[in-house]
């Protein structure tokens, strides 16, 4: 079995992480200190120490990712010591709290330290979950070859657009050029692409056409349509035909666009979780930063 | 009166200069007649900014002109300044058009009348000068020409060249990037051509940016009236009849031949009728005109280096010097340690008397053998090689003798007296050593790289037998009887015969009456077995194992199909003297019992789970058969971070030698494009300055001495190798971390780099500690890499 982050060196972080829990929780209910459990006890000095340790370590493994000469372990091993360890950190940082909380530069170091962690939850979701989903999407082809491909129905679409009518062209046209793959975070993560429309456009053009029978039926919404059904139910079968062929390279377009949009998607997930757990990281240590300090001098 | 010259030097390519200029350097009378207006015609003609090689590599120079590799320009600049300092008397635009004897002297005539007397001649004419032409109506006509100076000058013209060897197909492949060009083949192949530009040519024509014509010669070139679109067309005699094309130019890369109607008016004879073929010449490069001397490529020589070296000789012996080869230094300098050394001559001859493989070959040939080997002369005891260690060298015994440790356990050795050879087994299966060798007493050895033993073994048979039938021995002494002596294997030797296979060529098919066994020293194969209707791969045998024992220890019928996964060779043992062999040897019988039960059991597993059996045989397509390294990555730990690829760029100079997202991929398996370190790398092919090497860990890694000319690239079925010029210095990561500067850890796509482009390609971070960058930064453990024995395992374990 191939080792990955989670299993890596037989869990080897996971048990060390286990252990520092263990060994938190079992010392913090056999303290009890004078004034109840809190951060200026010996146990809470410890507790935070180590807290502040392991926070100033694991935001280290963002330079250790890419200090690529570096040959102290691999950076799966790091990668695993860093989520089991960051794990262990909700316990740990919880026990330092004493379980006081309220609305200061303390607590706010705690909610941050607890928005990282959960964030990086999420990232382990979705290396988790989406290498697989992303791989069986592709369908063993590249992003480039789809996008190719995309390229190369556009140009067959309006080519054959061409020979029907200025209309439809236009209306292909209006397809090719409003196919924005990626784009905006937003429409990155929600998967959107606007080949749909054209579809739509050309689809409900031809099944028009096939009920009328060519007989003009005013609709005032669909005067474009109507001119085009018109003009068609004259041409007779040839460009009916044209039309079906049209439809189906817009639908073939239609499927690779939103594979490609969903690749994008998958993509953008797994990286749009680094932009709040990054970022984060150094309000957190900017409050952690404060914390200590005021806690020095405050006492 | 004519005027009188002691030596005239006719033609001043690299062999006639340097004559000349030594000539001058020395004070003799002399003249150095120039058809031309410049020197050096044919390297003058060369494609603007060519690399000229200076090979042989360790020949020394022996010319007053300087020589080194470099492109045309510095090349042509460096004679030019050298004829000039020399004060070399050059007389250009002097075509000869005969040279008659008259008594002790000749006498030259010069076209337009002119005559020069001489005592002595030095033919340095080349062949370059004689282009071979057409040969069929209008080969003269202004828009057919026989060189191409320099591509970029031609645009949006339709373009045929005629030729199907190294130089048309290079001149083809540059034009079609401006031009429309077709090419005409007078055969149904590129046969004649370089492995790689074999490949661009037929790619070329793939992709149809060449239009090719097979089986076509030129029937008449005709030229049309002044005013029409095109200046004329050619005319092609094609298997399906005549075929016209309208075209701008003609280019006709058809070769050189001897101009032999010149050189027979001078008296000269050559030995055969054959028009390739030049004329004898004596030691002293005399022919058989006395006081005519023929120096270069007319005399056989037509490395740069090599004629002007002979330049330089041939002024030495005209005027009654001898002078000892310019390599004799250096070989005495290479055999100076063996014992009782006198000259490089009784050394050689000492050689040739001791190792019967070397017996063979010309002294010339053992001379340039011995130019690229090494004498060595190791203290009793020394390590010469470890086993697995990924060395490819080969050793001749020539005295003392060797010790192979054929059992590291009980360290049990055999011994190879003088005259023997080893060294034979990881040369010819591009494999790790499978023994460790330790010096004998008195030993010395001669070592031999790879390439000059291929070349050897490659052009004079008596050796590749020789070496073929002590490799037979020697695997199945090592496979099956390490103890057993030679003698009771001599009946399975002497029936056991090389066989090559092709990719996807079958050796035995499932049913088949099993009368062999074959044992893999080339190449590796896949066992299947039809299951339902469909073949499923149940294993995976890379080189060094052997197959089809099965069928001679059991039942008589094969139980699977075995075929080969890329180009193979195999020793095919006869299956009743194999039979007979482990009638007498008991403990083989049962040690191969055990193993056929490993494997019975090991194919039933596979058979449990196909989906294994598919891994393999996605693998097997993607080249990993001849594959020792190969990086695999699984999609479904794969991030698509691509921290592998910037990795491979930092730790390589700001280039990466991997690309993640390109190649296919089956089920989670996914195959980058990335060097697999091949058995028999298919980069060291035709590299011409030998700059691609085997570290002793197997990685296969391009030296600094690279000269970018591509071969590589265009021989690597894999696509992993690339030109890159160097990276522009970045920035430092703290400086980008913390302030944004530079682009960052990885390629920096936009960078233009500085520099020559050099081929690059994966070196398995060779000189890095822990292993692999790519596999070592992988942040989710996505990134593998494997080698064959691990194959079968591995794709159990994804299926």
């Amino acid at each position: 079995m191939q080792e990955s982050f989670i299993n890596y060196a037989r869990f080897r972080y996971l048990w060390l992480a286990l252990i520092l829990l263990l060994g938190s929780i079992v010392a913090y209910f056999w303290h009890e200190p004078f004034e109840g459990p809190n951060g200026g006890s010996w146990l809470g000095y410890t507790l935070g120490t180590i807290g502040a340790l392991l926070i100033i370590w694991l935001t280290f493994f963002g330079y250790r990712k890419r200090t690529y000469n570096n040959t102290m372990g691999n950076v799966r091993g790091w990668l695993s010591a860093h989520v089991y360890l960051g794990t262990s950190l909700i316990v740990i940082a919880t026990l330092h709290t004493g379980f006081q909380f309220g609305w200061n530069i303390h607590t706010v170091a705690y909610v941050l330290m607890m928005i990282v962690i959960l964030s990086g939850f999420f990232g382990v979701y979705t290396y988790l979950r989406y290498p697989t989903l992303m791989t069986r999407n592709r369908q063993d082809t590249s992003r480039q070859a789809m996008l190719d491909e995309i390229a190369e129905l556009d140009e067959e679409c309006l080519k054959l657009a061409d020979q029907l009518s200025p209309k439809i062209h236009q209306i292909v046209v209006r397809s090719v050029q409003n196919t924005r793959l990626g784009g905006g975070v937003w429409s990155q993560l929600t998967s959107h692409d606007a080949t749909a429309t054209a579809l739509e456009q050309t689809k409900n053009m031809l099944e028009e056409m096939e009920a009328s029978g060519g007989e003009r039926q005013a609709t005032a919404e669909m005067p474009t349509m109507f001119a085009m059904v018109d003009f068609l139910a004259g041409a007779g079968g040839e460009e009916s035909e044209k039309l079906r062929n049209l439809l189906d390279l817009l639908g073939r377009k239609k499927a690779l666009a939103s594979r490609v949009a969903k690749d994008i998607q998958y993509q953008a997930l797994m990286e749009i979780w680094l932009y709040f757990h990054v970022p984060i990281t150094f309000a957190l240590l900017g409050a952690l930063t404060a914390h200590v300090v005021s806690v020095f001098f405050y006492w | 009166m004519a005027e009188f010259f002691k030596v005239a030097v006719v033609g001043s390519g690299p062999a006639g200069l340097s004559a000349a200029a030594h000539a001058a350097e020395k004070g003799v009378s002399h003249v150095l007649l120039e058809a031309e207006a410049h020197l050096s015609n044919t390297i003058f003609r060369y494609q603007k900014g060519k690399h000229v090689m200076a090979e042989p590599d360790v020949l020394p120079l022996r010319s007053p002109l300087k020589f080194d590799a470099g492109s045309r320009e510095e090349v042509l600049g460096a004679w030019d300044k050298g004829i000039k300092e020399t004060k070399t008397n050059v007389f250009y635009k002097n075509e000869v058009t005969g040279i008659q004897k008259e008594g002790d002297r000749f006498r030259i005539s010069i076209k337009g009348g002119a005559e020069i007397e001489a005592e002595a001649v030095v033919l340095g004419i080349g062949l370059q000068g004689n282009l071979r032409k057409l040969g069929t109506e209008g080969e003269d006509l202004p828009f057919v020409q026989y060189q191409l100076d320099d591509p970029d000058e031609y645009e949006g013209e339709t373009i045929v060249v005629v030729g199907a060897g190294d130089a048309a197909i290079e001149n083809a492949v540059s034009l079609s990037g401006h031009n429309t060009v077709i090419i005409v083949n007078r055969r149904d192949e590129f046969a004649r051509a370089k492995d790689g530009n074999n490949q661009a040519i037929l790619k070329a024509i793939d992709d149809g940016r060449i239009e090719c014509y097979y089986n076509s010669n030129v029937d008449r070139v005709e030229a049309y009236p002044d005013g029409s679109e095109k200046p004329g067309k050619i005319v092609l005699n094609t298997d399906e009849g005549q075929a016209e094309i309208d075209c701008d130019r003609i280019i006709a890369r058809l070769g050189a031949i001897p101009p032999r109607r010149f050189v027979e008016s001078t008296g000269i004879e050559f030995p055969n009728k054959d028009p390739s073929s030049v004329p004898a010449i004596s030691p002293k490069y005399e022919s058989n005109v006395p006081g005519m001397y023929i120096i270069g490529a007319l005399g056989g020589y037509p490395l740069i280096k090599q004629a002007m070296n002979q330049g330089y000789e041939v002024i030495e012996f005209i005027e009654g010097n001898d002078v000892e080869p310019a390599d004799e230094p250096l070989l005495r300098d290479k055999f100076k340690e063996m014992p009782g050394f006198t000259t490089v001559h009784d050394a050689l001859v000492k050689v040739q008397n001791n190792v019967p493989l070397l017996a063979p070959i010309t002294e010339l040939q053992l001379r340039e053998f011995m130019l690229d080997s090494d004498v060595r002369t190791p203290a009793k005891g020394d390590v010469i090689f470890a086993r697995n260690d990924y060395t490819n060298t080969f050793f001749s015994i020539v005295e003392g003798s060797v010790d192979i440790v054929v059992d590291e356990a009980s360290g049990k050795t055999i011994t190879l007296g003088a005259g023997e050879f080893f060294g034979e087994m990881s040369l010819i299966s591009g494999r790790r050593r499978s023994a460790t060798v330790l010096a004998g007493q008195g030993c010395v050895l001669i070592e031999t790289p790879r390439r000059s033993m291929n070349k050897l073994i490659n052009s004079v048979d008596a050796v590749k037998r020789v070496i073929d039938e002590a490799f037979i021995l020697r695997a199945i002494q090592q496979r099956f009887a390490p103890d057993t002596p030679a003698e009771r294997l001599q009946g399975v030797v002497s029936t056991a015969k090389l066989e090559s296979f092709r990719a996807g060529d079958i050796l035995f098919e499932e049913g088949d009456d099993g009368d062999c066994l074959h044992l893999v020293r080339v190449g590796s194969l896949t066992i299947s077995r039809n299951i339902g209707g469909r073949d499923v791969v149940l294993s995976y045998v890379p080189a060094g194992n052997y197959v089809g024992e099965m069928a001679l220890l059991g039942d008589n019928k094969r139980s699977a199909t075995a075929k080969a996964a890329v180009n193979t060779e195999t020793i095919r043992l006869d299956g009743e003297a194999f039979k007979e062999l482990l009638r007498h040897e008991g403990e083989l019988r049962l040690r191969l019992q055990a193993e056929y039960r490993q494997r019975a059991a090991a194919n039933l597993r596979m058979e449990a789970t196909p989906e294994g059996g598919d891994v393999i045989s996605f693998l097997v397509s993607q080249g990993v058969g001849e594959a020792t390294d190969i990086l695999l990555i699984d999609e479904a730990l794969c991030v698509r971070c691509d921290n592998c690829e910037k990795a491979c760029a930092e730790t390589h100079g700001g280039t990466s030698r991997l690309n993640r997202e390109a190649g296919p991929t089956y089920a989670t398996v996914h195959v980058p494009t990335s060097c697999r370190h091949c058995e028999h790398p298919h980069c060291m092919k035709e590299c011409p300055p030998d700059a691609i090497h085997r570290a002793p860990n197997g990685e296969v890694f391009i030296a600094d001495n690279c000269i970018g000319c591509g071969n590589c690239e265009r021989n690597c079925p894999y696509g992993v190798i690339h030109m890159a010029k160097k990276a522009p210095k970045k920035p430092g990561l703290l400086q980008w971390l913390l302030f944004g500067r530079g682009p960052g850890p990885g390629e920096d796509k936009s960078a233009t780099g500085s520099g020559e482009k050099k081929a690059v390609k994966c070196d398995m971070c060779k000189g890095i500690a822990g292993g692999p960058a790519c596999v070592r930064t992988c942040p989710t453990g996505a990134a593998i890499r494997i080698s064959p024995e691990d194959l079968s395992s591995y794709a159990t374990s994804k299926a």
